[in-house]
């Protein structure tokens, strides 16, 4: 026990003046902790979760309506947005359950809004579970929600040099989805440059090319969401 | 700007371990890859510690660079960026320091 402070600690070394606390601690100890628990809940459940991410306006809310619609695949939906109801009344209109989060100022999703979101929506078994994170390349990279994969989004109209840019988000998911393919005649984006960027900060990323709006693609997509080796 | 909550967690993670001992400074270690700004945890510092027990307190932040070891030739390098290319040509490496984001240690002062 520590005379000074009281606390219970063995990691104190007295000096002169002030006592150095050993505390060699991550700074998000406590998120990594709640999102540790949220996986583990998660899997027990038999609910597969998805955190995905993108800069706001690069699709993400279109291509859950789609896949809700058309995949085959049993949804929920956490939408995560600084203010209003709107992308959880949109995903309201295609039958899957779906609860909002409203971060006020906040610009990322972190563990502890995931863990309470999850108590309010309660996913069903086998089903997987989309957390639309607030739309942003740079905060959301950094908090474990306890999700069981990370999907970037990316438009075409967005331009070049994103994954070298936002290194951090393409570093640590585990599929980009190139999105609104269809403009491509229409802008300068070059595709395969787009993919070099990925490889250089993810050579294990997979990558697949879509246009929520018009289907390109999006049977690949589908099969990524059924692929046998999720866990 | 994710470092106001990164802040937030350090100020909490302190107080949750020594309660309402006045804290004179706080030594962190920020990695140049961990995608963390120094100093933007600076100016949250400030801010999230007035009227608490860390208020005052001298924030110390180490900023270890980012180097990685290559999985196909074995040598270490240097790594200032998340682009993982060992000088070999290699992209498979594993990155060793640079995304440290630690509370390191505290100073509590005598009350």
């Amino acid at each position: 026990m520590c005379d000074t402070c009281g606390c219970s600690d063995s990691d104190v070394r007295i000096t002169d003046h002030d006592h150095t606390v050993v505390m060699e601690q991550d700074i998000l100890a406590k998120n990594d902790e709640l999102a540790s628990h949220n996986r583990a809940h998660l899997r027990e459940s038999g609910v597969f979760a998805i955190n995905l991410m993108s800069s706001p306006g690069a699709g993400k809310t279109t291509l859950l309506e789609r896949t809700i619609r058309d995949s085959g695949v049993p949804c929920a939906v956490i939408e995560g947005d600084q203010e209003t109801l709107l992308d959880a009344e949109r995903i309201k209109a295609t039958g899957a359950p779906v609860v909002q989060i409203n971060t006020g100022a906040g610009c990322h999703l972190d563990a502890s809004m995931l863990h309470r979101a999850l108590h309010a929506l309660s996913p069903p078994p086998g089903s997987t579970l989309f957390v639309e994170n607030v739309g942003n390349l740079v905060c959301p990279a950094l908090f474990d929600l306890g999700e069981a994969a990370r999907v970037v989004v990316l438009s075409v109209t967005e331009g070049p040099g994103k994954p070298l840019k936002y290194p951090h988000m393409f570093a640590a998911t585990d599929l980009v989805l190139l999105n609104k393919v269809d403009l491509l005649p229409y802008v300068d984006f070059d595709v395969a440059e787009f993919e070099r960027d990925v490889r250089r900060v993810n050579p294990a990323a997979a990558l697949l090319q879509v246009s929520a709006t018009r289907g390109e693609g999006l049977t690949e997509w589908y099969d990524w969401l059924r692929r046998p080796d999720r866990s | 700007m994710h470092e106001m909550a990164v802040t937030q967690s350090v100020v909490d993670a302190i107080v949750a371990k020594l309660g309402d001992a006045t804290v004179t400074s706080v030594q962190l270690e920020i990695g140049r890859l961990s995608g963390v700004v120094p100093d933007s945890v600076r100016f949250c510092f400030d801010v999230l510690c007035t009227g608490t027990s860390l208020e005052g307190a001298r924030l110390d932040i180490a900023e270890p660079a980012g180097r990685a070891r290559c999985r196909d030739c074995g040598e270490e390098f240097a790594l200032d960026d998340f682009i993982l290319l060992c000088p070999c040509g290699s992209a498979d490496a594993e990155v060793l320091t640079g995304r440290e984001l630690r509370i390191t240690s505290v100073e509590v002062g005598h009350v």
